[in-house]
């Protein structure tokens, strides 16, 4: 029991968080002379599948049609199933909602420990410490896992990916399981909202709006400035708890954690727990009619301006149109 | 349908970051001048359990496991109109470890008795481990579904609407269930009435210690054999931000526009 397995979704294909999650992976094995395992679970596609294979010593496919979509129970199953197979030290999984939603459950059934969030993975003789920023993102925790398997979920985009290998690639194994379980708790309906090409988490500008645009209207004006430079659109807790923007555009702690180029904060105060889902952001600016805004402090360059006079002639700039 | 939220008191999470300060010995916030509160998910969890009790009757009773101070979240909780609180004293380590947790409130909700919905919030806003409410329904032999915003019931049982990355799934269950709330716009906790919380402190509280408890209290009070917390440190990462002039606002937008322009053509 020393190895490392990675465990990915197909869905998300070979995406920043699954090349962050092999990277630090690898990084792992290499340093610990252990293999690093990746197990890809559901309909499997096969550019993904040879990019996981030039990186991982082995790779295990598992899809059949019990999870040809994502189900927690069903799920769960395959991935004890298969830790109990490889019994690895450290299972690595990224940050997204079902990562989060397993992570713990996983740690439990085999009896380790689990931690996430982790944006700093090292061994300490013979145990395993993490980083993880704690008290919504104004202090920084060393967290050192006293069970094992030790089963981590990364803020992946945060790792650096793994070169590829091009002589020995890994056979691709299918594993096949017993998931006829009468599960008691069922997915029965999925719903994307439509959103722009890219996902956010993947986006390299973002536009994202806060409590102070006063309504769901002012976020139509964000749009335009947003499309304007090509941008995808975020935006505040508060922003999202007033209802005027859908929940999945929550940037921070609590929501999305992005890696941008660059993220323009308007009318956002840049409270801790917003700060801590841009902290992989490379450059931050910011529109506030406030100068003592928190967000400053986090900004290469910003505005002290109320929005209204400034949005709009910054569409109209950056868009070529101004008269 | 018996319902138990789950609450935890933590030190108030919107403390700015220029008064946050750390006790390293005891490897915690400082209590500073910080007020304690309930944690915002919590109370996004209680409302959705008081929606769905008005929708579809039921019993509520609050559950914490804190120190003594967590009897103010519990009152609050029963001002909002929970029907029951009870309170399992730590008088162990100051920070358990969320396996630890999971096991003292599985120990006092199998005391409390028959349960058909158990609700968490998503995160607490001090340590923010997202692990309670899924070390608690395996602890409890239970499924677990997370970042659930709306609870509606039927024939069949339980309907949980959930938040997921790209939009929402929904999720038929049949309880026993744990679920992990999220904040949404309509659990928006709602702020109780002067009278009510005058009359929540006349209202029985229930007080465990560990030892009431079937479980390993010695364990629990240790703490720590999940994961410990071995330093915490306040990073620094200011960065000197440039405050765009110019002579009128036309100039200076026109200058932000440059710098945008400049670092997304980098991109
Ligand atoms: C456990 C926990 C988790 C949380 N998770 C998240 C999270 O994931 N994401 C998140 O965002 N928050 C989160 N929060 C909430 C967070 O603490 C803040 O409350 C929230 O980010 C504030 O949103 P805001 O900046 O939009 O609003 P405010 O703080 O109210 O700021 C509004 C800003 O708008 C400016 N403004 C007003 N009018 C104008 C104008 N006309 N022109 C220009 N500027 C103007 C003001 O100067 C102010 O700076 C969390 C909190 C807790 C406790």
């Amino acid at each position: 029991m020393s190895d490392i397995l990675a465990i990915l979704f197909a869905s998300a294909g070979f995406d920043g968080a699954t090349q962050g999650i092999l990277g630090e992976g690898r990084r792992l094995a290499d340093t610990l002379s252990c293999k690093l395992h990746a197990l890809i679970i559901g309909p499997q596609n096969e550019p993904m599948n040879s990019s996981v294979a030039a990186i991982a010593d082995r790779v295990i496919a598992v899809d059949q049609s019990e999870i040809s979509e994502y189900d927690t129970e069903p799920y769960l199953c395959v991935l004890v199933a298969v830790c109990k197979q490889l019994s690895p030290r450290v299972a690595l999984l990224a940050n997204d909602t079902y990562s989060q939603e397993l992570a713990p459950r996983l740690a439990h059934r085999l009896g380790g420990s689990a931690v996430g969030d982790v944006t700093e993975l090292k061994s300490h003789l013979d145990a395993l410490r993490v980083t993880r920023s704690v008290y919504g993102g104004k202090a920084a925790a060393i967290i050192e896992l006293k069970r094992y398997p030790a089963v981590v979920w990364l803020r992946a985009r945060a790792f650096a990916p793994a070169e590829m290998r091009t002589e020995r690639v890994a056979q691709i194994e299918k594993f096949t399981l017993d998931l006829s379980g009468d599960f008691r708790a069922c997915i029965i309906e999925r719903k994307r909202e439509a959103s722009g090409a890219t996902r956010l988490e993947d986006a390299q500008v973002i536009v994202s709006g806060g409590r102070g645009l006063g309504g769901p209207e002012p976020f139509e004006e964000l749009r335009q400035l947003a499309d304007a430079i090509g941008a995808q659109m975020g935006a505040s807790r508060a922003a999202c708890d007033a209802g005027w923007v859908p929940p999945s555009w929550q940037v921070g702690q609590t929501g999305k954690k992005v890696a941008p180029g660059l993220y323009i904060a308007v009318a956002i105060s840049g409270a801790s727990q917003h700060l801590a889902g841009i902290s992989d952001a490379k450059v931050v600016a910011a529109i506030n009619i406030d100068p003592d805004a928190p967000i400053f402090k986090r900004c290469r360059f910003g505005i002290v301006e109320d929005y209204r006079k400034v949005v709009p002639l910054l569409r109209e700039t950056l868009s070529g149109t101004k008269k | 349908m018996n319902i138990v939220v789950c609450i935890k008191q933590i030190l108030d999470p919107e403390v700015p970051a220029r008064d946050f300060r750390i006790d390293s010995e005891r490897r915690e916030a400082a209590r500073g001048s910080a007020n304690l509160v309930t944690n915002i998910f919590c109370e996004n969890a209680l409302e959705t359990a008081l929606q769905f009790r008005e929708r579809a009757g039921g019993r509520i009773t609050v559950l914490s496991f804190g120190s003594e101070s967590a009897e103010d979240s519990l009152r609050k909780a029963l001002a909002m109109k929970a029907d029951a609180a009870a309170l399992v004293i730590n008088d162990g380590h100051p920070h358990p470890d969320p396996f630890a947790v999971a096991r003292a409130l599985a120990a006092a909700i199998r005391k409390i008795g028959d349960f058909d919905l158990i609700l968490v919030g998503r995160e607490s806003g001090d340590w923010g481990a997202g692990q309670t409410g899924a070390l608690l329904a395996e602890e409890l032999g239970v499924p677990c579904v997370n970042f659930v915003d709306h609870i509606d019931s039927d024939s069949d049982g339980l309907r949980l609407k959930r938040q997921t990355d790209a939009g929402w799934e929904i999720f038929a269950a049949k309880p026993p269930v744990v679920v992990t709330i999220t904040n949404d716009e309509h659990n928006v906790p709602r702020v109780p009435k002067t009278r009510d919380v005058m009359m929540s402190y006349r209202q029985t509280l229930t007080k465990w210690t560990l030892d009431d408890l079937d479980t390993d209290a010695a364990s629990i009070r240790a703490a720590n054999s999940y994961y410990e917390i071995v330093d915490l440190l306040i990073p620094v990462k200011e960065t000197q931000c440039e405050f765009i002039e110019g002579d009128s606002l036309e100039s200076r937008v026109e200058n932000l526009a440059r710098r945008i322009q400049e670092v997304t053509d980098a991109l």
